[in-house]
């Protein structure tokens, strides 16, 4: 299947048609040439284009239908996966999963998002990652395990945001996200966090407190959708690219404001373009977390996880002791 | 880390300071249209004394409600940098400082602590005149440390929501004081101290997914929208009309998400009750006089009393509405 191709791609496009023309042609050392010729342009052209990406286009990169999402890494990226369903409460929500795992021989305990890739009938399925309470809450369960049996736990984060229906107001998806931010403060095993995609508000909250917070290269992670931001503060979502650039939701701004630990670089082009490198580069970083935090005590890691979240937002705040201008009236 | 202390005045019922705000001397109210006389609204902590329709409370006021006497707010002066230079049809920065403007706070909540009938405790409010309460890194430290403050004293903390939810404005970081607050609770929880929540209208957004729903108790005022998504956000997704009274306090009970709902009036007697509960340690005795919950201790005109008023109201600080629908969107996660 040819990778779909994002709106500002389309120069790579006219030149993949032109390839894809060529190869039609009887095969002859010159037309070889021209087809090496041309893949060496598409690569120097998906270069510059990735190198210089606008805010609104890394939206569109996360979003890509074609990037790897939670399921294509835990196969990439561990054996012997047993998935875990159900919270025991409600039901099994399948726009998060959770599973037993191996990293390198070691037993982990991997929860994600799970978009769902492939075709519209796995997207529904899926919820298309909007994951409702009894997501959140078979996730806790399962990272109560990994507690009581001293695994670590990998969270991949790639949600557009909690499911905001009828449903999930009503089974208190609230709790269940707050929940989570109050016992993920508290678990006393090694937690790396990989934001991999859209990193959507509360949803994506909701799995992503940890020791330490990866996040791709061209993944995004944000208080609201730009779409939604534009809407609200501009009274127009079609503003969305002035919002994605005023959120500042990209991964060195967020590694700048103190929210992410790392950037996981990504292959040429986006992770979409070569999932198996993406993956690699990847679990360099998680291999070397996880390392690192096997070294210290639990006291430790949670005195640190404290701080860390702690020390979040630090770099907005100021004492002004001026009277205040109160307003009469 | 430094505390900053600023003393509010003790509070006294004073008939003048009452009269003196310059409009508003008649409210109407939004649910049953009885016009009232302002001065007795507010003995009555602002509650139709008709209808029993919750006006919205300003974060002092709120804060005088509950407490005995004299309190000491904390971390009145620590303000927002504007971390992001953020800009949309404005700068953030003007909107900061209207708000300033309009509540005579530097950001969303107040932060206290006091007696609350006789118990030592920290009191945080949120104040929606400013930026729809929503919550960004002053609101995220303030109660933060109110929470710490509590832990190294070994009392408990009561936090008033009213708030859109994050801040848009100051992005992902926003975001991350659900977790900063939600870890502080979770230290607060295995110190084995109270922490009540006290969710008004409204509470949504990511106040509600990280403190608002982590109480010990989880009380409510009634007819308060609560929820995590705005009501315009889940009918855009589903495409159809709510059902009535969908997020408000009475749904949210009946599904199993709050302990009670307590009228304003009676919230300081509830609270000191589920206190005594808890085991907190108690030092005074309460003021003299009746009963707490009848007391008409919200007198202090510092915050005037979040009621109508006649004129335009700015866009951050929409007057409060029937039913408590916006009149416009909270610049905050909730709405989208
Ligand atoms: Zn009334």
């Amino acid at each position: 299947m040819p990778l779909e191709l994002l709106e500002f791609e389309e120069p790579i496009g006219i030149l993949l048609k032109e390839i894809e023309a060529l190869g039609l042609l009887p095969k002859t050392p010159e037309r070889e040439r021209e087809i090496a010729e041309l893949r060496d342009r598409v690569g120097s052209i998906r270069r510059d284009l990735y190198a210089n990406l606008t805010p609104w286009q890394r939206v569109l990169v996360a979003r890509h239908p074609s990037r790897p999402n939670t399921l294509d890494y835990v196969a990439l990226l561990f054996t012997s996966f047993s998935e875990l369903h159900g919270d025991r409460l409600f039901a099994d929500d399948h726009a998060i999963v959770c599973g037993l795992a191996e990293h390198h021989g070691t037993p982990v305990l991997v929860v994600g998002h799970q978009k769902g890739g492939g075709d519209t009938k796995e997207k529904i399925f899926r919820n298309f990652g909007y994951a409702k309470p009894e997501g959140y809450r078979k996730a806790l369960r399962a990272m109560r395990l990994a507690e009581k049996f001293r695994r670590p736990i990998v969270v991949l984060v790639d949600t557009p945001a909690a499911y905001p229906g009828i449903e999930s107001e009503e089974r208190g998806v609230a709790e269940a996200i707050a929940l989570n931010l109050r016992e993920m403060a508290m678990l006393s095993v090694p937690i790396v966090v990989i934001v991999s995609g859209e990193g959507g508000s509360g949803g994506a909250l909701g799995l992503a407190i940890g020791d330490r917070i990866l996040m791709q290269e061209h993944a995004v992670y944000s208080v609201i959708p730009p779409e939604g931001c534009a809407a609200i503060l501009w009274r127009d979502a079609n503003r969305k690219m002035e919002a994605a650039a005023a959120l500042r939701i990209g991964a060195s701004d967020l590694r700048d404001l103190g929210v992410i630990d790392e950037i996981v670089p990504e292959p040429e082009g986006g992770a979409h373009t070569d999932p198996t490198a993406a993956a690699t580069l990847l679990d360099e970083a998680l291999t070397r977390a996880l390392e690192e935090l096997a070294r210290d005590s639990p006291a430790l890691r949670l005195d640190r996880r404290y701080d860390k979240f702690r020390r979040m937002g630090s770099v907005g705040l100021v004492e002004n002791d001026a009277e205040p201008a109160a307003g009469e009236g | 880390m430094a505390w900053f202390k600023r003393n509010r005045k003790p509070i006294e019922a004073n008939a003048d300071r009452a009269s003196r705000v310059p409009e508003g001397l008649w409210a109407k109210c939004p649910s049953c249209a009885q016009i009232l006389y302002k001065k007795n609204l507010v003995a009555n902590l602002s509650v139709c004394p008709k209808c029993a329709f919750h006006f919205r409370l300003s974060a002092a006021d709120r804060v005088s409600s509950l407490l005995d006497g004299p309190w000491t707010e904390h971390d009145a002066t620590l303000a927002s940098t504007d971390p992001l230079d953020f800009e949309d049809t404005k700068p953030y920065k003007a909107r900061l400082e209207a708000g300033t403007a309009s509540t005579g706070l530097r950001d969303a909540v107040i932060v206290a602590s006091g007696h609350l009938d006789g118990y030592p405790a920290v009191v945080a409010a949120m104040e929606y005149g400013f930026i729809g309460g929503s919550m960004g890194v002053v609101v995220g430290e303030k109660i933060t440390r109110g929470i710490e403050r509590a832990i190294a004293e070994r009392i408990p903390v009561v936090i008033v929501s009213c708030s859109g939810g994050a801040r848009m404005m100051e992005g992902t970081l926003s975001l991350m004081q659900m977790a900063k607050i939600s870890a502080a609770l979770a230290r607060l929880d295995r110190a084995g101290l109270p922490y009540v929540s006290v969710l008004t209208d409204p509470t949504t957004g990511g106040v509600t997914a990280s403190f608002a729903m982590l109480g010990d108790l989880n009380i409510a005022e009634p007819g308060a929208l609560i929820g995590f998504a705005g009501p315009r956000v889940i009918e855009q997704t589903i495409r159809q009309k709510l059902p009535e009274g969908f997020q408000r306090s009475e749904f949210l009970l009946e599904h199993g998400m709050l302990d009670t709902i307590v009228d304003r009036r009676e919230l300081k007697a509830t609270l000191s009750r589920m206190l005594r509960f808890a085991g907190a340690r108690r030092d005074a005795a309460p003021p003299p006089g009746p009963p707490p919950a009848n007391e008409p201790d919200t007198t202090d005109t510092e915050t005037e009393v979040d009621a109508p008023e006649p004129g335009p109201s700015e866009a951050e600080a929409p007057a409060p509405a029937p039913k408590g629908e916006l009149t416009e969107p909270p610049p905050s996660d909730q709405a989208t």
